[in-house]
């Protein structure tokens, strides 16, 4: 489904060279849930930006579904981009428009019309169980509220993948639950294969089938979850799954 | 009271022409103003299409726009105004030059503003398979649209103020009339009257703009 091989990404800063990810290389199978685990600085959030391009690895290859996509056009890139959902850890919602409208902006951006854009939006916000805040503003709603919206906003087209860059890390303990709850049940009702990127132990054994431990922007261990049986190999694992709740 | 009452005629053909001379002003600096300050930030050092020196080149020409005394680039510009309108006297000729020097007013006010745009909405809209124009039109003109609205109240005011410079060159309209019918007559009381009006004027222009700023601003 996804195969990233050997991403490498450097960012030339005022001090310095800074290698965010350093020849990563990782297969994520369709339907699975896999996280990317790691500190702040482990280049988590930049080798997830490199799954849709948002960051463009210097070095590797980005398959999704047997494509290169460096080797794509820029209006085929787009394309493809219209099928990879997206959530942030700030939601980014757009403040001027209602909850509707923030739903509806990725099929308005695939040019969908704008009855099949009505009948779309509803469902997807029948999946969040958000139907009475349609006409609402994002300044109204919770933490919570804002990323169910999030969610809504990032499967409304249909996509094969969802990327969630640290989904949970501005949410407390509950809410996290309830967003957790809203990925699994996507993943299983739709097979939308998610990749999570996070620095919370307790997200990644929550949900995850398989999870990615990084540093400083090497990929380090990957380790199956299943149940309380998996043995971190690496320190670093070690030190992260001894913990059991967060980092 | 009663010069007033007699200079009635006069004072409502400068208020039309005061009118007239905005509608055409603010149409054509904010139609040419606004895409340039959406190009600038576009191409600022560290945006979407980082180009320094294409970025350099205007910012540079905003700059020295911005910096001319009105008087003087009204009267540097004649020969252009006279290309642009036919003459360069009377109120179409006014047009050029106070368009001209709001178009980099405009420019730079909407660059600022868009500044202010969450970069994090820029990149889910991105992140959608937006094209630069969709992002452009969807996520930062809706996002930056009550500091927009609020662009085009100041520049309104400003326009007000230029536009008593420009009775110069025959320009006329209400700033014009208190010169002319007031202060170079001798008419204190038809000056005070007139000045007057343009406060109310400008109290009419910051009010409305303020109440359509903030019925399009959904983020308080």
């Amino acid at each position: 489904m996804i195969q990233l091989s050997n991403i490498t990404k450097v960012f030339h800063t005022a001090g310095g060279v800074l290698t965010a990810v350093d020849n990563v290389s990782v297969h994520i199978e369709k339907g699975e849930i896999f996280a990317f685990i790691g500190f702040s600085g482990a280049g988590k959030s930049t080798l997830i930006r490199c799954i849709n391009l948002l960051e463009k690895p210097d070095a590797g290859a980005v398959i999704v579904d047997n494509e290169n996509l460096l080797e794509l056009k820029k209006s085929e890139l787009l394309k493809r981009r219209q099928k990879v959902g997206m959530i942030f850890q700030h939601y980014n919602l757009l403040q001027n428009a209602t909850v509707f409208k923030n739903i509806s902006f990725p099929l308005e951006i695939a040019g969908v019309p704008k009855k099949q854009r009505h009948e779309r939006v509803m469902q997807c916000l029948e999946t969040v169980h958000l139907t009475d805040k349609i006409k609402d503003y994002p300044v109204k709603l919770s933490g919570g509220q804002k990323q169910r919206v999030a969610i809504a906003r990032a499967i409304v087209n249909e996509p094969k993948i969802l990327l969630c860059d640290e989904p949970t890390s501005a949410l407390d303990p509950q809410t996290t639950e309830t967003i957790l709850s809203y990925l699994k049940r996507i993943n299983e009702a739709f097979g939308i294969t998610i990749v999570i990127v996070t620095h919370e132990m307790s997200v990644a054994r929550t949900i995850c089938h398989r999870v990615g431990v990084m540093e400083r922007g090497c990929l380090i261990e990957t380790i199956t979850i299943n149940g309380d049986t998996e043995v971190p190999q690496s320190e670093f694992g070690k030190i992260l799954f001894s913990g059991g709740g967060g980092i | 009271m009663e010069k007033i009452y007699e200079l009635m005629p006069q004072l409502i053909t400068a208020f039309g022409q005061t009118f007239y001379m905005g509608f055409f002003t603010l149409t054509i600096s904010a139609g040419l103003g606004i895409p340039l300050g959406t190009l600038l930030y576009l191409i600022r050092p560290g945006s979407m299409f980082e180009h320094r020196k294409i970025y350099w080149i205007l910012d540079s020409l905003v700059n020295i726009i911005r910096s001319f005394p009105f008087l003087i680039l009204m009267i540097a510009i004649i020969p252009f105004t006279r290309l642009i309108v036919g003459t360069s006297l009377g109120t179409n000729a006014v047009i050029v030059p106070l368009s001209i020097s709001a178009i980099p007013d405009f420019a730079r006010l909407i660059e600022q503003i868009m500044l202010d745009v969450n970069r994090g909405v820029i990149e889910m809209a991105e992140s959608c398979g937006a094209t630069t124009f969709q992002i452009v039109t969807k996520v930062l003109y809706r996002e930056a649209r009550s500091g927009i609205a609020n662009t085009v109240t100041i520049i309104s005011v400003l326009f007000v103020s230029y536009s008593t410079i420009a009775g110069v060159i025959g320009g006329g309209g209400i700033g014009d009339f208190a010169i002319r019918y007031g202060y170079y007559r001798y008419q204190p009381e038809v000056m005070f009257f007139t000045v007057i009006l343009i406060i109310m004027l400008v109290q009419i222009i910051q009010t409305t703009g303020r109440i359509i700023s903030t019925a399009l601003d959904k983020r308080v």
